[in-house]
């Protein structure tokens, strides 16, 4: 997963071409010039693989961290609030569900069409429901404890209490569903991606699609991203599988 | 028993209803209501200005929000879906065939995914630590995290161009006969949506089913001397059914969904490719028919799942 997250982060800065440029012919085989081959137009595949990760890394990691950490919040009030109103709460999270998160960013992005900011906040949105449903049931479990009574009983403020006496008690939920959230954001990005939808102009997910065509031809244009994106989320699948076992906040 | 069944029924359809209302004011909110030129946006800046007045005409663009909302949701509900602004046809024989092919896919790889899942759980739980346990949880985590996208390009390179050509890259159905009787053309979608669906649901029976094999009954079934074959596929799968439910439903709200990405991938004409394409082309009615359909599909999920939980767990089934 590092070595991808590198190529990503770092690529842009050593790409050997611009990645929009039109430099030789179609699905060119791999030369010394192009050590990747051409795509569909006569790009250069590792310009565009360098390139082609940094929005996609970039806006999931914002949209993971503004979702669980809308989710961290509002899981605290209702797992610290009456069990009403926390019920009402969760009622109306769960309507965000009715729709599978792909249909959803399409219908946002029908009118608005392929912008960075309604991408994020979509995705964003789709992780709280069940975010806030798992900080909750932790939050739950904490605020029974005696020391969460005692600071109650010392008049501590209930943003003091949330902030010191619980969040520090319920961080390996938190790093968990992090780990989690993080891959389903990408895995959304990538499939808009794929599909055309954020506008980026060199994107992992889009360069699969592009290339799809020429598989037989030049097999690189479509491997080289999709082994990025394949990588990457298997590695992120394994943190996140590891830090479970570790806290043994999720089941077998 | 027979009218608290009845309540419980009533109420979990009502509350179905009034999600799909909510989802309806969501789903016109972002195609119609959300402040701009609508026209405009979906003529676009050659358009004329003549142009853009009829289509405002057209949706009604000229009344209220409200006044809106209600004209579409009364049609709608009159199963009314409207007419396409790119063909200019009506919504529904647009969309008919291909709500039929999707359903099609749907239903091969529910009938595939389901008995497998239970299978490959079941026997990986069985034989605890063992080989076939180690193959089926590393497949399961490496399928897990892998986009449907990816999964179907990746069966499109295994089995229909780069390693073995075996079956056709893309679905270029035949529109005159239906989908069913191009098998050829559904094996890979329906392996890629196999393929996507199978590791969760997998995961989540051996889990239950690891649990169910660990508890008493299931020792005391064997003291007594009742065939091992008949005490995991009779005595525990029936405990495992229950909260394999869940797991069921969320996989076909995925499956749903993961239709989108791998009809595009074949170039299935199905819902999902027909939402990708009128999203791009800014086919509102269009969307607007998909997107309630969708969301109708999965809450109607919701409700049975849910009255079928309550009904296979034996305590609150009989405290009812």
């Amino acid at each position: 997963m590092l070595p991808v997250a590198v190529i990503a982060f770092v690529g842009p800065f050593v790409s050997p071409h611009d990645p929009t440029d039109l430099l030789s012919s179609p699905y060119a085989s791999p030369t010394r010039a192009y050590p990747l081959g051409t795509d569909t137009l006569g790009r250069d595949v590792l310009s565009q693989l360098l390139c082609g990760g940094l929005d996609l890394l970039l806006e999931a990691m914002i949209a993971t961290l503004l979702g669980v950490g809308l989710a961290v919040i509002l899981g605290m009030l209702l797992g610290t609030s009456s069990s009403r109103a926390s019920g009402f709460a969760l009622r109306v999270n769960d309507t965000l569900l009715a729709l599978p998160q792909i249909v959803l960013a399409l219908l946002v992005l029908t009118r608005i069409g392929p912008s960075v900011a309604a991408l994020v906040l979509v995705v964003a949105a789709f992780h709280v429901p069940q975010t806030t449903r798992v900080i909750r049931a932790a939050t739950l479990g904490v605020a029974q404890e005696d020391f969460v009574q005692s600071a109650e009983v010392i008049g501590m403020s209930r943003g003091r209490i949330l902030f010191f006496e619980i969040l520090p008690n319920i961080t390996a939920p938190v790093f968990v569903e992090l780990g989690i959230r993080l891959a389903i954001s990408t895995v959304t990005l990538a499939s808009l991606g794929y599909l055309g939808f954020t506008g980026a102009q060199t994107d992992w997910g889009r360069m699969v699609y592009e290339n799809q065509g020429g598989l037989t031809i030049q097999p690189w244009a479509v491997l080289a991203p999709a082994a990025a994106i394949a990588v990457f989320l298997i590695g992120m699948n394994l943190i996140s599988d590891g830090l479970a076992r570790a806290s043994g906040a999720r089941g077998t | 028993m027979k009218r608290p069944l009845t309540r419980l029924l009533v109420t979990r359809i009502v509350f179905g209803l009034g999600m799909l209302w909510a989802v309806s004011i969501l789903v016109f909110f972002f195609t119609q209501a959300l402040p701009g030129d609508v026209a405009r946006q979906i003529l676009g800046q050659n358009a004329t200005a003549e142009q853009v007045a009829r289509l405002r005409l057209e949706l009604g663009l000229d009344k209220t929000v409200v006044e809106q909302y209600a004209t579409w949701l009364w049609s709608l509900l009159q199963g009314d879906l409207g007419m396409s602004l790119a063909s200019g046809t009506s919504v529904w024989d647009l969309i008919r065939g291909r709500v039929v092919n999707s359903l099609v896919l749907v239903v091969i790889t529910s009938l595939i995914t389901f008995p497998l899942a239970f299978y490959l759980g079941t026997s990986a739980a069985r034989r605890r630590g063992g080989v076939t346990d180690a193959i089926v949880s590393g497949l399961v985590l490496v399928l897990l995290a892998l986009p449907g996208f990816l999964i179907g390009v990746l069966t499109v390179v295994l089995f229909a161009t780069n390693v073995f050509r075996l079956l056709p890259p893309t679905s270029v159905i035949d529109p005159a006969r239906a989908a069913l009787l191009q098998p050829s053309l559904l094996v890979l979608p329906v392996l890629a949506l196999v393929l996507g669906c199978l590791p969760y649901l997998t995961q989540m029976v051996r889990g239950t089913m690891v649990e169910a094999l660990d508890s008493e009954y299931v020792t005391w079934a064997r003291l007594y001397g009742v065939s091992e074959r008949r005490v995991v596929w009779w005595h525990a799968l029936r405990n495992v059914a229950a909260p394999s439910l869940q797991v069921a439903t969320s996989t076909l709200v995925y499956l749903v969904g993961g239709i989108v990405a791998v009809e595009t991938v074949f170039s299935y004409p199905g819902m999902g490719s027909a939402l990708v394409s009128s999203v791009s082309n800014r086919d509102i009615p269009v969307v607007q028919a998909i997107t309630m359909l969708i969301a109708a599909t999965t809450l109607f999920l919701y409700v049975v799942a849910d009255v079928a939980g309550i009904l296979l767990t034996p305590k609150v089934r009989t405290s009812l």
